[in-house]
């Protein structure tokens, strides 16, 4: 099945361009990233997007917590007792004790909650209401294993595989994109390069798309009235629409020291990614996917998709996304009946009064 | 623009009219976002230069407009960087254009407990004074009867981030002035 | 290197795309591990046993390339029969004194060098070259002739390869497992990997930054390596050498045209009192006759650098004005200085673009010696600590310090950013690269060229017709920079007088081509000769900017390299010694028979490291020195017999080959020598200079953890230029130190809690990660916690984030080489929770001192026993 809401798409003539542009994206691979967030910077320079926020998370080198409106691209990193491939990391038979990754990664998550709930940051719901609220300190780790031991005497079970996974998140500027669908201004615009971009003259901060992407990218920005650019306004990544419009590639893609975030026409970005995921599939690195490259599923494919490592649920990444504007046709069509049979009623009622 | 015109760019006579009757791409577009220009084709000069932070050497190429730099991106000629920068280097704009970037002369007198105002002239020569002043006093023609025509009053220590010229400067009258504790990041 | 280098990192990752296998040695699992085929953890210290165990492993399993090994290095060359290895020294080379704790290195020598033992005078003179590395420039070191004895079977008992062989006999994988904590298999999987991927076909890199140099022993973790790279043929070669990553814009330009105080321009020496009382004396400490090489130009350069300074006053009567220069009487570095600041011997000092208060070891010495000065002036673009530790410093809150009896006149000058002037950077391959201006820096902001200028001008004019001797030095001095409209100094014309003119002749103005240019009559001037080439035919070199797209993989069109533009040093070794190619597909720099109408000549991709007309084949006739007595076959042309050393017969002073010794501070006895620590570091005792003690010493329990300090991706050294960044400091906005669970289990950390982490100086706070990247090791039958701390943070009121700083931990101590501490390795304690504050950590630090027992001698006992009785000080005590 196949419309303007649902299955695969090329979204730029959908939305009325006749100029025949192929279609950008970003193909971030992951297994290059080395997690240098060139990429949130050169991406907040050329962008002037403020900074988001002076908080350590605790959440390995993580301190960014999450996009929003004042982080467009945000490089996660994930510890795990896993192996990169044929990779020796090194820990089998050097350490003394258990494995941290787990609880680690446990506290990596409260740590992020604690983010959220912190003041100043374009990551709070409870900030734009003006409530500050003093950031949240994490629980202490329990780390099952009793404290005070001497040096040495903590001898237990053996680390043995570890690897530190990072990946460049951004806007996934979907082929079905719910923030557009339900944007009521036309603020959210679909780009004649098929990718999805706020207008900040025209947006009014209602926040509709907010709740609407089932990703969590976009966000209103929190910041001072008259102070901070756009503030109260949804902003997200336009894939540079400035930049590439004038054939540049994004900041983010041109800083990239590995490149790691590759910009280009999505249809050559898909074919270099599946070639890229059968030479590690080759090299030994059997977990390497891609999240969000096919157009049959419940986005009609993204437009930045991603060479992961591991589950997406890994990385923070919802495992099977859907639209969440699929059954608005339906939901139209059910609305104009029961419209027109309330009508109809209305109309035998008042009918046949007379 | 006529009141024909105005009335056909209004975006629902667009959206009804034209090719996205959906109203959710070409007919959203406003006419600011389709003025669009990035501030790299609108500069009035594109400088080649070097980024400042590590020694890798990557080329950056600095966007100026109206003598102020918009934009410090990569160098894709650069056969060191090939266009790339690391997050240190994407922020060199936000390093120049710093808010909290110093631009005057500050001076903390003696025992005082504030920074005062100093015109750059008057902190020239004073500068110029205590060198002087303290040269003649700590000079040193020899020490134990070998001959060093020297001062130990005076030090210097330079970061890593100075110009090869400039620090030929510095060694070059340091020496001259009998200095000889001039000193660098590079011992560091 | 994908932390402080990611852009460099791109050629290892595309290099890894091809096939190349990615060793990451380092005692934390870093960014740049996560993308390495295999992660080494390593013990902080513990790297000469590492690469003498590697050393072992290619000459027992005689995995040398032996062509090259025979031909380009020294390997066949007979030492004297004086000469004493640490195996049969418990720890110490011959010649120790243990009067002055230093060596006199006259028996490390090649035999028929020096006076062979027995005939040799008492005279203790005759120890100055082995007592201070600060005095040889960067020279490397003489031989008195060029002759020696060769015995190219190897089998000489006392050859270098075989004295190599023995030294490192006992550097066994398992001994190496013992003393790093690195378990056998994974240490035979890199020696597997090193020697697999050296040969012909096949070349190997090492990559090293400040975690080598920064130690006691720095500069032998260095020769370690270049031991490795010369036995497997990979010097000079594509693919191959040794990567000195280093870590800022400049800090390559700033030791070549150096603001150091041993240092001319060029590593020509500074004069030492009563050494150098002429240009003869001076040039005989450089250069011998007898040697090979191009330090046999000393003279040259020396003279070109007189003349650029002092122009028509230098002239050979008055010995080009030698006698002006400034000499040294021993070590006037940073630390000293500083110590001299504290003490109250030193009235000014300029901080330029340098922030000590947060980023020097010892850091509160800096700020004591900051606060014991006359005088300051702070030279920056940000309101960096050193210009503010006079109100917000952490000795204003212990109380040490008040703002109102701080003496201390500062003056705040503006600085220009890169951008808002023109000049030159030489990064980390050597290659000098221009800046254009953008536009003018705002306010009072200058850069320090326009500054220095004309500081050098308002001296001059205020001692203008002085007669006084002293002033001559600056009055006589060339100092007629081209200017702009504004007064601006132009930055080209400084570039200029650095590569050097012809004075006379009929090419008199002209841009000298190249050092080889140079005379020592005066007829040329140059004041930098290892730059001269970078204003050929009065161009400027290091502004060429052909797109690299445009060239092949050397780019040799895109700036300039010292020196005359050489991209790969040494790189005649590229070629075997008939001058072909060692492979088709390592084919670098080789010998053409068909060029120049058959005479031949050396090409290539890069510009040869070698006079490109002699033959391979040519041979110089006996005794023949300088550059002609170099044979076709001597590559490394900068040494004094023509070959790399495997062995260093002179030059440094701590001994010819790397040996094993623990970091001054080490909770881990010596497995390999009763001598705990280098013999020769250089200590500092003092109040203020507190030392823990290291394993065997009383105390030693009270600071059971190793820490070592670093940078990441996210900073710039001490946040002079990215803790002003907003930008960059929300990125890494807190002081943290990174501990392994297993540590955090014993110290009841919190992942994002505090932890106080305290040493005999000071105690500082920091944010715990607790994480899976740092692994505990088992070191000589005990469990080795390593803790890793950044730098980045310093205690002020104007960045955007400020913390302790992690170099307010460290003691000075340092390699006596080159006066650089050992800030990669220190013991300390670490207890959960945020550290005292005001005079209660001061409490907290004096209750630990007082608890480990902890004097001004802890720590700094010194090998007392004369070789052959052999018994560390500390052994004795406890």
């Amino acid at each position: 099945m196949s419309n303007s809401f649902y299955g695969p798409l090329d979204p730029a003539p959908d939305a009325g361009w006749r100029d025949d542009q192929p279609r950008k994206g970003f193909f971030t691979d992951t297994s290059v990233c080395i997690g240098c967030k060139a990429c949130e910077v050169a991406c907040k320079e050329w962008n002037a997007v403020p900074e988001d926020g002076l908080l350590m998370l605790g959440s390995s080198y993580d301190n960014t917590g999450a996009l929003g409106a004042s982080t467009w691209r945000h490089v996660k990193f994930i510890e795990q007792p896993k192996s990169f491939g044929h990779q020796d990391a090194g820990m089998a038979g050097t350490a003394a004790g258990p494995a941290m990754t787990d609880v680690l990664n446990r506290t990596a998550d409260s740590a992020l909650v604690g983010d959220r709930n912190a003041l100043g940051t374009d990551h709070s719901g409870l900030a734009l209401l003006g409530q500050p609220v003093p950031p949240a300190k994490p629980a202490p780790v329990e780390l099952g294993m009793p404290l005070s031991v001497l040096p040495g005497a903590a001898d237990g079970a053996q680390r043995t595989e570890f690897r530190w996974l990072m990946e460049s998140d951004v806007c996934k500027h979907c082929t079905h994109a719910a923030c557009l669908d339900v944007c009521p201004t036309g603020a959210l615009f679909r780009t004649e390069f098929g990718t999805v971009v706020v207008q900040d003259d025209i947006c009014n901060g209602c926040g509709y798309c907010v709740p609407a992407c089932p990703f969590g990218v976009i966000d209103r920005r929190v910041g001072e009235k008259g102070v901070t650019k756009n503030e109260g306004i949804a902003q997200k990544c336009t894939l540079c629409y400035d930049r590439i419009g004038d054939g540049l590639e994004p900041a983010c893609a041109q800083a990239c020291p590995t490149q790691s975030i590759q910009y280009g026409d999505v249809d050559e970005l898909r074919e270099r990614a599946q070639a890229r995921v059968d030479a590690l599939h080759e090299q030994g690195v059997h977990d390497a996917r891609l999240y969000g490259h096919d157009t049959h599923d419940g986005i009609g494919g993204l437009g930045a998709f991603f060479l992961l490592l591991d589950e997406p649920e890994v990385y923070g990444l919802p495992p099977d996304p859907v639209v969440t504007t699929r059954d608005l046709p339906e939901m139209w069509r059910k609305a104009g009946l029961a419209a027109l049979t309330m009508l109809a009623g209305a109309a035998a009622v008042f009918g046949g009064r007379r | 623009m006529g009141l024909r015109d105005a009335f056909l760019g209004w975006p629902v006579v667009r959206q009804v009219t034209g090719t996205d009757p959906l109203g959710r791409g070409a007919a959203a577009q406003s006419a600011h976002t389709a003025a669009l220009r990035p501030r790299t084709a609108t500069a009035d000069r594109v400088v080649q230069s070097i980024c400042p932070y590590c020694a890798v050497g990557c080329g950056q190429r600095v966007f100026v407009k109206d003598e102020k730099v918009v934009q410090i991106e990569g160098d894709p000629d650069s056969p060191v960087s090939r266009g790339r920068l690391c997050p240190k280097g994407s922020a060199s704009e936000q390093f120049v254009n710093g808010d909290r970037r110093v631009t005057t002369v500050r001076y903390r007198r003696a025992r005082g407990t504030e920074w005062e105002d100093l015109p750059l002239e008057r902190a020239m020569d004073m500068i110029v004074d205590r060198m002087l002043d303290t040269r003649e006093r700590t000079w040193q023609s020899e020490v134990e009867g070998k001959k060093v025509n020297r001062t130990l009053g005076f030090a210097s220590l330079g970061g890593a981030t100075l110009d090869n010229e400039e620090n030929y400067l510095i060694k070059k009258l340091f020496t001259a002035l009998g200095a000889i504790q001039v000193e660098n990041q590079a011992r560091i | 290197m994908a932390e402080c280098h990611p852009v460099g990192f791109q050629w290892v990752m595309e290099a890894k795309m091809r096939g190349a296998k990615v060793i990451h040695i380092d005692p934390r699992f870093t960014r740049t591990s996560a993308l390495a085929d295999q992660h080494v953890p390593i013990r902080v210290g513990s790297d000469i046993a590492f690469l003498g165990g590697v050393v072992n492993y290619i000459l027992s399993n005689e995995k040398d390339f032996r062509e090259y090994v025979v031909a380009y290095t020294n390997a066949a060359t007979i030492l004297r029969a004086d000469f004493v290895d640490t195996e049969d020294l418990d720890g110490l080379f011959s010649g120790y004194d243990p009067e002055t704790a230093s060596y006199d290195g006259e028996s490390w020598q090649y035999a028929g060098h020096g006076q062979e033992a027995g005939s040799r005078g008492q005279d203790p003179d005759d120890a100055g070259e082995t007592n201070s590395g600060h005095e040889l420039g960067g020279r490397g070191a003489t031989l008195e002739t060029s002759r020696v004895e060769r015995d190219e079977t190897l089998q000489h008992p006392r050859c270098v390869y075989q004295v190599l062989k023995r030294h490192y006999a006992r550097y066994t994988p398992e001994m190496v497992e013992q003393v790093t904590g690195v378990p056998v298999e994974q240490f035979l999987a890199v020696c597997e990997a090193v020697t697999e991927n050296s040969g012909r076909e096949r070349t190997t890199a090492w990559v090293y930054s400040v975690g080598w140099t920064h130690h006691s022993t720095g500069v032998q973790y260095i020769r370690g390596s270049a031991i490795i790279q010369l036995l497997l043929g990979n010097m000079g070669r594509p693919g191959g050498g040794i990567m000195a990553l280093r870590g800022h814009a400049s800090i390559q330009g700033s030791t070549d045209i150096p603001t150091l105080f041993n240092l001319l321009p060029g590593y020509l020496p500074m004069p030492v009192a009563g050494e150098h009382d002429s240009l003869d004396d001076y040039v005989a400490t450089i250069s011998e006759p007898g040697m090979k090489g191009f330090w046999t130009g000393a003279r040259s350069y020396s003279v070109n650098l007189l003349k650029a300074w002092y122009g028509d006053a230098a002239q050979p009567e008055n010995d080009f004005c030698f006698d002006l220069l400034p000499k040294l009487t021993g070590d006037h570095g940073t630390y000293q200085t500083v110590m001299d600041q504290i003490d109250g011997k030193v009235e000014g000092y300029f901080l330029v673009g340098q922030n000590p208060a947060v980023g020097s070891a010892q850091a509160k010495m800096h700020r004591m010696g900051l606060a014991g000065l006359k005088w300051l002036v702070v030279r920056d673009v940000n309101m960096i600590e050193s210009a503010t530790f006079w109100k917000d410093g952490p000795e204003i809150a212990t109380g040490e310090l008040r703002t109102e009896d701080i003496e201390t006149e500062v003056f705040f000058l503006p600085a220009a950013t890169h951008v808002e002037k023109a000049g030159s950077f030489t990064q980390t391959q050597r290659m000098v690269q221009w800046r254009h201006k953008a536009v003018d820096p705002p306010g009072d902001a200058r850069p320090e060229l326009d500054f220095y200028y004309e500081l050098g001008v308002r001296l001059r004019e205020r001692l203008a017709g002085s007669t006084d001797p002293k002033d001559r030095m600056l009055l006589d001095l060339t100092w007629g920079y081209r200017v702009d409209e504004h007064g601006d100094v132009d930055g080209e014309s400084v570039l200029a007088e650095i590569n050097g003119r012809f004075e006379t002749g009929e090419k008199a103005g002209q841009m000298l081509p190249g050092f080889t240019s140079m005379k020592d009559d005066g007829s040329t001037s140059g004041g930098c000769w290892i730059y001269s080439g970078i204003y050929k035919d009065g161009v400027n070199q290091s502004a060429r900017r052909k797109p690299g797209q445009e060239q092949d993989w050397v780019a040799a069109e895109w700036a300039w390299a010292w020196p005359m533009d050489r991209r790969t040093l040494y790189n005649r070794a590229s070629a075997d010694p008939d001058g072909k190619p060692w492979s088709e597909r390592k084919a670098y720099v080789w010998w053409d028979q068909e060029l120049d109408d058959g005479a031949g000549r050396w090409t290539g991709y890069d510009v040869p490291d070698f006079e490109v007309s002699k033959p391979p084949s040519y041979r110089p006739p006996a005794g023949t020195g300088g550059p002609e007595g170099l044979a076709g076959d001597d590559p490394f042309i900068m040494q004094a017999d023509g070959k790399g050393w495997l062995y260093a017969p002179s030059g440094l002073i701590d001994g010819p080959m790397p040996t094993h010794y623990e970091p001054h501070e080490s909770p881990v006895s010596n497995p390999l020598y009763t001598v705990q620590a280098s013999p020769t570091r250089q200590i500092i005792k003092r109040k203020d200079n507190l030392s823990n003690p290291s394993a065997g010493e009383p105390g030693d329990d009270v600071f059971p953890y190793v820490f070592t300090t670093y940078r990441l991706t996210e900073h710039h050294t001490a946040g002079g230029m990215s803790r002003w960044v907003p930008y960059l400091a929300e990125l890494q906005p807190e002081m943290f130190c990174e501990v392994s669970p297993e540590l955090a289990a014993e110290r009841g950390l919190d992942n994002l809690g505090w932890a106080t982490i305290t040493t005999a100086r000071t105690a500082i706070e920091a944010r715990v990660l607790v994480t899976d990247r740092v692994t505990p090791l088992h070191v000589g039958g005990k469990v080795i916690h390593q803790i890793g701390l950044p730098y980045h943070w310093g205690v002020g009121s104007d960045a955007y984030v400020t913390g302790d700083s992690a170099n307010d931990l460290l003691g000075l101590v340092l390699d006596a080489n080159v006066h650089i501490q050992e800030s990669k390795a220190g013991s300390c304690d670490i207890t959960a929770g945020r550290r005292p504050t005001g005079p209660a950590l001061l409490r907290h630090v004096e209750a630990y001192r007082s608890r480990a027992g902890v004097s001004v001698e802890t720590g700094n006992q010194q090998v007392r026993r004369v070789p052959g009785d052999v018994v560390h000080e500390s052994r004795d005590r406890a």
